[in-house]
């Protein structure tokens, strides 16, 4: 039973796959669902906003150029840093994540993610690059101070194939999607930060100059 | 170089933008600046700014990472410095004072006005409003609504601590314009600076750049009427500065561009005059300030 008094929760989901239908997409869309059903089972209303780096490939770039979002991203940085849990999927490029991947999240303020579960998952044309989930994604996210969750799911050609995705690949994505829910279940619903607000009172910013 | 201005002018008020308050030692800002009042007749008014390029902190032996503390504390002295004619000071940044007396005493015993000027520290705009000095907004190369937010919460704060109400705090704004008689020869003549520049280049177009950020390239009336429009997002203010020697342009055109904003300003002064209500004030000056302490000393003597 859901509790309809209680928030609905917001976990994004970064999808950083360039091509048209993308295989990053589809990972991240049933990574999605997966979260969707864990957390409805333990009674918890969720919303999954889906960010496609793709679309705002121009802007996250004049972001980093410029120092500012450009009205169009500032709706997907009020996403990412107010949500309350991370669907992060990126394609592997030379051994890491996109540029346009990492480029986003150079993009997110300090403590954006402090303490914020993760899911990482990353496609590949290979087997072999399963390791970018451990040797480039989770230090990044760990980096930001984010709960990244034990399992990352990897996905590649051999998942895809003659319906794989129903067997060994549904199996790490349930297994992912529950810890995620786990996560986001048992924490209190985030409140967004205002990069406005005073960090102290004036009295303590005087007084502050005489210690540490 | 200002005393050299000083010397040379009469009706000009000479001021900064802005004077590094972190790197700066503030008994050097205190003695300077008051020596400066001395020579202008009190024609001086002063921005502090903490300066955000990292390699320039180490070149006087402080740490970038300490930018806010030190404002603060820097700040804190040099207000006493203005204020007490004998200072007893110990901080975390700088040797310790015994009995110090800066000198020459402010003109008047009415220190210079100081504005403070900040992009984007809450901090700061909450140090402005706790001491009732001016705040400045950097204003240029952000979009207004990051403005909107610092300006705000600075007149909030002002208010708060009793200086006055919050649409009487004092506010000044910075502007990037480039200027032509037709817009679109300035649009023509402006976009290969701007497409090349360090600080614009490379990234959003020049049309999008003009639609996000203040940057105001066209006529003098299109300049006019886009400076007017800010007094919708900060309410009435004092002080408008504008950059116009950006982008690489050429010294001859800079200097083009000065004669059209003696072209502006008057109709922007009037404009302003005549849209800010009775009981918003001006920016301080020598003479107001004196003004308002004479009243005080008036009103206590009764």
């Amino acid at each position: 039973m859901s509790d309809t008094t209680a928030p609905t929760r917001t976990v994004a989901v970064v999808s950083a796959g360039l091509s048209q239908p993308s295989s990053t997409r589809m990972l991240a869309d049933q990574l999605a669902a997966a979260t969707r059903d864990a957390l409805t089972e333990r009674g918890v209303r969720v919303e999954l906003p889906v960010v496609e780096v793709r679309d705002h490939a121009h802007a996250v770039v004049d972001h980093t150029l410029t120092g500012f979002p450009p009205a169009g991203l500032e709706p997907v940085m009020t996403t990412l840093t107010s949500a309350d849990g991370l669907i992060a999927a990126t394609p592997t490029f030379n051994a890491s994540y996109s540029g346009l991947f990492k480029t986003l999240f150079d993009l997110l303020p300090e403590d954006a993610l402090t303490g914020v579960p993760v899911l990482i998952a990353a496609t590949g044309g290979t087997p072999r690059h399963s390791l970018v989930l451990d040797h480039a994604l989770r230090p990044l996210f760990s980096y930001l101070r984010a709960v990244v969750v034990p399992t990352g799911v990897f996905a590649g050609p051999d998942d895809w194939a003659g319906g794989a995705a129903e067997g060994l690949l549904r199996e790490r994505i349930n297994r992912a999607a529950t810890e995620l829910a786990d996560e986001v279940a048992r924490r209190p619903p985030r409140r967004p930060t205002d990069p406005f607000a005073l960090p102290a009172s004036f009295e303590e910013l005087l007084g502050r100059g005489g210690q540490s | 170089m200002l005393g050299y201005i000083a010397a040379r002018t009469e009706r000009l008020l000479l001021s900064t933008a802005t004077t590094l308050i972190t790197t700066n030692d503030p008994v050097k800002i205190a003695e300077d600046y008051a020596m400066l009042q001395h020579l202008a007749g009190g024609r001086v008014d002063l921005m502090l700014g903490r300066g955000n390029t990292p390699p320039m902190y180490p070149w006087f032996g402080q740490d970038i990472r300490n930018g806010i503390p030190l404002a603060i504390e820097n700040y804190a002295l040099l207000h006493r410095l203005w204020r007490e004619d004998v200072v007893d000071w110990e901080g975390r940044f700088r040797t310790p004072l015994q009995g110090f007396t800066s000198t020459p005493r402010p003109l008047d015993g009415i220190p210079p006005f100081v504005w403070h000027g900040s992009i984007r520290s809450p901090e700061i705009a909450e140090q402005a409003a706790y001491y009732g000095d001016g705040f400045f907004a950097n204003h240029i190369f952000w979009p207004p609504e990051h403005t909107r937010r610092m300006v705000g919460l600075y007149r909030q704060r002002f208010e708060h601590y009793g200086h006055g109400a919050a649409d009487q705090a004092i506010v000044g704004l910075g502007g990037h314009v480039f200027m032509r008689k037709n817009s679109q020869d300035a649009i023509r003549e402006f976009r290969p600076y701007f497409d090349n520049a360090p600080v614009y280049g490379h990234g959003p177009s020049l049309e999008e750049y003009m639609a996000q950020t203040p940057l105001t390239v066209g006529s003098p009336q299109q300049v006019i009427d886009r400076v007017l429009s800010f007094r919708e997002y900060v309410g009435d203010y004092q002080r408008q500065l504008f950059l116009i020697d950006h982008a690489g342009l050429p010294l001859k055109t800079v200097l083009e561009q000065l004669d059209f904003l003696g072209e502006i300003v008057p109709v922007l002064r009037a404009e302003f005059a005549r849209l800010k209500p009775p009981h918003v004030p001006e920016a301080p000056t020598r003479a107001s300030l004196k003004a308002a302490r004479d009243a005080a000393a008036t009103e206590v003597e009764r």
